[in-house]
């Protein structure tokens, strides 16, 4: 029991001072029989960080949650947590502690007991254990249930005693298994703001799984976009966002337009292409790989602006689309405009409804669509 | 009142009010469903309650009307030193049986709901098996088996012949609930610092017992008025409900009536126990 003890979570943490990684992924792979549902992954997750694991089902985001944790073993491969090779060593050994998605607190304990369980497991003293469960629950904001058990709660409050039981073993890593999916709307949105806090307040790298894109951008100080096993992307939000690598990222985080064009011209500070129809078009420098052939435009729909005429002088440099207004979909913050261009595509416009009396649009207009090469990303697939 | 036939009633009362022209809606089946179910209590209960009315009765032949109450044939079956012992084997054998039965059941069960291994199907039909096994093959195999083995017959080939069937009591349930026990339960304790062996006696355990004691419970029954497999492997010893059928041959006395009513009894209270236990199963998280 002692050495377990002396292994786990030491309270003063000597790698956050010597600056290595909180947790390094490099080159892990997953087979399940044949499926490779982790296909090589390398990553470094930095001390306190927010990182995300943002992927559909199946991306295998939640088995590299599980082989962080301890619950599955890599293939091969390996995982450093606070600089240690991680190897086999099972879940109660690693200094991590885990949010489950259905939460997984013992029904027959109550709050207090299920918070103090990981305490007692490491031998902390009684009247320490008592103290810091208060604690704990006081930073969920959970107090005065400490003799309720689980059932007696509802999802919210079940989901904050889940968080003060992980946190209040003080690990250095914090995993988050979808913890969110299953609360309304509205208490998640409250609870995303929360989680961002908590990790600021107890400095924990916290890694946390999601398919929901608006999650991982309202919380992650990092994502890593994941499809089929492999990470896409890692990146700021505002780096996923405003400059995805590929189709794939572009087209899971946000709403995107995307046009089939031909690369025409390409020197060191801008690209000429060719939009079927509609003439040429001029984007931004890929952040890699050298432009050619045929290749995908994506512009995001509220990059995008509506102009009834346009004198030429006005815009200098800015690309215009004559297109015809086909739908007009008015959704409260905003209104989407959808014109189907000369060459039959769809292009989709987002304008926020500022004020009321603002020049307003109606289907069979011919507006000019416009938008800046700096917002059109060309995508390799 | 059950959730469904409270709204049953709503319904009842609320739509004449809202759609005055249409008939309140009719009970599925009429009046002849009730009717059946009743003449089917009827049956099954009327002969039990009987039973219990006659060891009340005062007088020494079974007739009706019943003369007089009293409780003599009782007092009769405290003093009557074959009932008293056949009364203690039968609980020793059923205590014996079901500690016995828990402890292979639970293993049983667990290796079948948290292990893979060849032949798992099988193993598992193999132990439900002797559940549906008529008693009269279990007892003729069994015999044969203690005298091919040269043991003699006592109260331990009993135990050993209940058991089989105890198991598969003990294992039914403990499967069931371990099914019902989210694997994360385990991972959590794991990931808060438990070893396996800690995890499983403060958590996997506690939220099984339940069942296990559920099961014992009705082991214990089933062996306390078990006849048939009883009867084959019983050397001189005679359980209680052995030795009510070798009084039968005597007819039907006030005090194997009274005998009758304590089986039920224990029996009635065991199930009931049981049921109580199983329903204890609701998870929160």
């Amino acid at each position: 029991m002692q050495t377990v003890q002396n292994e786990r979570k030491p309270e003063i943490d000597p790698a956050r001072a010597s600056g290595i990684p909180s947790i390094v992924l490099s080159d892990v792979f997953k087979f399940f029989g044949d499926v490779a549902a982790v296909n090589g992954i390398s990553l470094d997750v930095r001390q306190g960080e927010f990182l995300t694991l943002l992927g559909p089902s199946g991306c295998g985001k939640t088995t590299t949650l599980r082989m962080i944790g301890g619950f599955e073993l890599p293939s091969a491969g390996e995982i450093l947590i606070e600089g240690q090779v991680m190897g086999d060593r099972p879940p109660y050994r690693r200094p991590v502690n885990t949010v489950f998605q259905n939460y997984a607190l013992f029904p027959h304990m109550t709050v207090a007991q299920n918070v103090s369980y990981g305490l007692e497991m490491s031998g902390v003293p009684k009247m320490e254990r008592k103290q810091r469960v208060a604690d704990a629950l006081a930073m969920v904001r959970l107090p005065q249930v400490e003799g309720r058990k689980p059932a007696a709660l509802s999802g919210g409050q079940q989901q904050r005693v889940a968080l003060a039981r992980a946190l209040v073993n003080r690990p250095s890593v914090l995993l988050l298994d979808e913890p969110l999916g299953a609360l309304d709307l509205k208490l998640r949105k409250a609870m995303q703001l929360e989680l961002k806090q908590l990790n600021r307040e107890v400095g924990a790298t916290f890694v946390y799984v999601t398919h929901d894109q608006e999650e991982a951008l309202t919380m992650s100080d990092r994502i890593a976009v994941m499809s089929e096993g492999r990470i896409l992307q890692l990146g700021t939000p505002g780096e996923i966002y405003e400059r995805p690598r590929t189709r794939f990222v572009a087209d899971f985080i946000g709403q995107t337009n995307f046009l089939e064009v031909d690369v025409v011209a390409a020197d060191g500070t801008a690209i000429a292409v060719d939009l079927p129809g509609s003439g040429s078009l001029h984007t931004r420098i890929p952040d890699a790989g050298q432009p050619q052939g045929r290749m995908t435009l994506a512009v995001r729909p509220e990059k995008i602006s509506l102009r009834k005429d346009v004198p030429e002088s006005e815009m200098p440099g800015m690309n215009e689309l004559s297109g015809r207004l086909e739908e007009v979909v008015y959704v409260g913050t905003h209104t989407q405009y959808l014109l189907r261009l000369p060459g039959g595509q769809i292009i989709t416009v987002q304008r926020q409804n500022r004020a009321v009396g603002e020049s307003e649009y109606f289907v069979g207009e011919t507006p000019t669509v416009v938008f800046s090469p700096l917002s059109a990303a060309l995508l390799a697939d | 009142m059950t959730a469904r036939s409270a709204g049953a009633l709503m319904a009842e009362t609320v739509a004449p009010a809202a759609l005055p022209l249409r008939p309140a809606t009719r009970k599925r089946g009429g009046p002849w469903l009730g009717i059946a179910s009743a003449i089917v209590y009827l049956f099954l209960y009327v002969p039990l309650f009987v039973v219990v009315l006659y060891s009340f009765s005062a007088t020494k032949v079974n007739a009706w009307p019943i003369q007089g109450y009293t409780l003599d044939w009782y007092r009769e079956l405290m003093v009557d030193d074959d009932i008293q012992e056949s009364a203690r084997l039968s609980v020793t054998v059923g205590l014996i049986a079901a500690a016995v039965a828990v402890v292979l059941g639970t293993l049983a069960a667990f290796a079948l709901d948290r292990s893979t291994f060849p032949g798992k199907p099988a193993f598992r039909f193999f132990v439900v098996m002797p559940i549906v096994l008529p008693g009269i093959v279990t007892g003729v195999a069994m015999l044969s088996f203690f005298s091919m083995l040269g043991w003699p017959l006592s109260k331990w080939t009993i135990i050993v012949g209940h058991a089989t069937f105890c198991i598969t009591l003990i294992l039914n349930n403990v499967v069931a609930r371990l099914g019902q026990l989210p694997r994360s339960l385990d991972e959590a304790s794991a990931d808060l610092g438990a070893p396996p062996g800690r995890t499983f006696w403060r958590v996997t355990f506690p939220l099984v017992r339940p069942a296990i004691l559920a099961g014992a419970i009705l082991a214990f029954t089933l062996s306390f008025d078990e006849v048939i497999v009883t009867f084959f492997l019983t050397g001189r010893d005679k359980t209680l409900p052995l030795l009510i059928w070798g009084r039968l041959r005597q007819g039907i006395s006030p005090e194997i009536n009274a005998a009758a009513t304590v089986i039920i009894v224990v029996s009635l209270a065991g199930v009931l126990l049981s049921n109580r236990l199983s329903k204890q199963t609701t998870f929160g998280g």
